[in-house]
């Protein structure tokens, strides 16, 4: 049943470009798309094992970075005669790059950052993603600076026996994202229904519980952050690709903020929630513009996401859910929250 | 030397508006748990305040601090009193989301009103500087060092010599016993969150006339707030100022000697060392973190 929901939508979203010919809104779908897969990475270390990164956009950057000055090839002196200097590769593997760079960033952060819970990891993680920023701002030598990386190449798909498809319009580039968003979401979920996956829900709802049955909590953790900033870095990949020039300025803050909207009005920790949630508030600007000024949709943006969290702290996806009586998974999960809670009591 | 000497001043000037920021965020986030991440649109509202009292209202220069301060606390009680109050019990990661909301909105809306263009704020001191020896300052950053000094006393006796003072910190270490000893948490709270609002924004007030006044100037001043805070252990007022003071000097040292581009990676890359290897602050008794 779930499947066969799933599977439609997919289908409903291949149909998109087919229908709807209008260049902007395109254009807004793709970038939506790029961001929603940003969610779904965030969601699997926010809404399955609780822990909340603010600084989710520095994997989103590396991997743009990465995926860029590949293709774009650099040469930096790093001491006086000594330079690297790469020739550019194609962008196919930039993405890759990207994926697995930002993947070993993920570890990184996660192995020095998981030492420390709640708002403390959540400062730590914002830390890191300014710190990154600063670098991509003042390391003009590799990246630019403020100037920026400009003529990015598209994405060149070879296909055996056809020749080369540059995936240069945005017909090409929303079935691009539409299929890496495919895959990570199918990825997200075939690791969330794993024992991995169990693991990771364990610790989210009583850690002390599940260090005492055995599960490996930074093993559990690293693992989901490693994963999380790998796709994380493949959206950043296709961002970088996409919009052909990058600055500084993806690091802002505002998108990890924009990313955080998405998973918790959708609802965290549901695999349809950042796509449900993405859809309405990546979609909402476009609605917005025409009526009133940027400083005004922002405001709208802070308004709706505390009116959501005064609403629906659980999110859209499982607040539905649970009135449609589909919330098989949501009433073990409130008996679990309660078992959890009375051992919490009982702790106290 | 000389430099060193000259760094060492423009420490101590930026340390007292640090530690001031840093005295409110950490009784905000010690005592009620909540990362405040409007602490950073408090201090530019002070900054404002500043402006608008000085060149719209054209009133003295000395006036605006008070109002300036008067209007952190009433804006920080109203903060308080409709998002926080709602709220009480929910989960920390809740409450920080609706205080990112409430920053977004408050940051825009201060975008929509004044602009995005920076504003400078006038001063009645006199331009030359104070020069002895081999070193300078301006008699405006001197009034902020002294202004700040002040304020840092008075909240300081605030919470070690007055009632209220005494039930904040009875609330910040164990909230239902407190209650039960007949103090109005629920008003502590607002008092509290009031407080430090008030603190950001007299910080916001007197960083404003020495740098330019924008509406994004606190989004660094709220991370540093950050790692003031930690640097100085949760809800430690004497650690605030320590840590205020380390982190303008590690500002100053970096800016100097370093690239004046990593200025503003200093306070975050503290933030990091000291979770790493110290996570419950430079000066607290233990307590967990994680």
């Amino acid at each position: 049943m779930k499947q066969i929901v799933t599977l439609l939508c997919l289908a409903f979203f291949a149909s998109v470009p087919m229908w709807l010919t209008d260049p902007y809104l395109l254009n807004a779908l793709i970038t939506t798309g790029i961001f929603i897969i940003g969610a779904m990475s965030l969601n699997l270390l926010l809404g399955f094992t609780g822990q909340l990164s603010l600084g989710h956009i520095a994997f989103f950057g590396i991997g743009a970075y990465v995926s860029a000055l590949t293709s774009l090839g650099f040469d930096v002196p790093i001491y006086g005669d000594f330079h690297i200097v790469h020739v550019p590769w194609p962008p196919i593997a930039g993405f890759l790059l990207a994926i697995v760079i930002s993947g070993f960033c993920g570890y990184l952060v996660g192995r020095l950052s998981f030492s420390v819970r709640g708002a403390y990891f959540v400062i730590v993680t914002i830390s890191f993603a300014e710190v990154v920023r600063l670098v991509a701002l003042n390391w003009v030598e590799l990246t630019q600076g403020p100037l920026a990386l400009t003529n990015i190449p598209s994405i060149t798909i070879g296909l055996p026996g056809l020749g080369y498809l540059v995936l240069k319009t945005k017909f090409h580039n929303y079935y691009l994202v539409l299929a890496v968003a495919a895959i990570s979401y199918f990825l997200i979920s075939r690791l969330v229904h794993s024992h991995y996956g169990r693991a990771m829900r364990g610790l989210m709802e009583n850690e002390t519980l599940a260090v005492a049955v055995g599960i490996d909590v930074t093993k559990t953790l690293t693992l989901a952050a490693v994963i999380s900033a790998g796709i994380a870095g493949a959206a950043g990949s296709l961002y970088a690709h996409y919009i052909r020039i990058i600055d500084p300025d993806v690091f802002a803050f505002i998108s990890t903020v924009t990313m955080v909207i998405m998973v918790v009005s959708g609802g965290k920790g549901s695999l349809a929630g950042p796509v449900v949630g993405g859809v309405i508030f990546g979609l909402l600007p476009v609605f917005l513009r025409p009526i009133m000024p940027p400083e005004a949709q922002w405001i709208t943006y802070g308004v709706v996401l505390i009116v959501i969290l005064f609403v629906m702290p659980r999110g859209i996806v499982p607040s539905l859910a649970a009135k449609l009586g589909l919330a098989r998974a949501g009433g073990t999960r409130r008996a679990s929250v309660a078992v959890s809670e009375r051992t919490a009591e009982e702790h106290a | 030397m000389d430099q060193l000497l000259q760094h060492l001043v423009n420490m101590l000037v930026l340390g007292g508006t640090y530690a001031l920021l840093g005295i409110g965020l950490t009784l905000i986030f010690g005592i009620m748990n909540v990362v405040n991440f409007t602490h950073g649109i408090l201090y530019t509202f002070g900054a404002y305040m500043m402006f608008i009292v000085v060149h719209q209202l054209g009133l003295n220069f000395f006036l605006a601090l008070p109002v300036a301060i008067v209007a952190g606390w009433l804006l920080g009680a109203l903060i308080e009193i409709t998002l926080l109050r709602p709220l009480r019990g929910a989960d920390i990661d809740t409450t920080m989301l609706v205080m990112i909301g409430a920053w977004i909105a408050m940051q825009s809306g201060a975008l929509w009103i004044w602009g995005g263009v920076a504003k400078s704020i006038d001063n009645p001191f006199p331009d030359a500087p104070l020069v002895i020896g081999p070193v300078s300052v301006s008699w405006l950053r001197l009034f902020v060092l002294f202004a700040a000094a002040l304020l840092i006393v008075l909240a300081y006796s605030l919470i070690n010599l007055t009632k209220l003072g005494k039930a904040m910190r009875a609330t910040f270490q164990d909230s239902d016993t407190a209650a039960l000893m007949g103090v109005n948490v629920s008003l502590i709270y607002t008092s509290t969150f009031a407080i430090g609002s008030s603190l950001a924004a007299a910080a916001g007030a007197l960083l404003g006339p020495v740098y330019v006044v924008f509406p994004q100037m606190g989004d660094l001043a709220a991370v540093k707030a950050f790692a003031i805070v930690i640097l100085g252990g949760l809800g430690n007022i004497t650690g605030a100022v320590i840590g205020g003071f380390i982190l303008a000097l590690a500002e100053e040292l970096g800016a100097g000697y370093v690239s004046s581009g990593y200025r503003d990676a200093m306070g975050f890359l503290i933030i990091i060392m000291v979770l790493i290897f110290k996570p419950t602050g430079l000066f607290a008794r233990a307590e967990r973190v994680g």
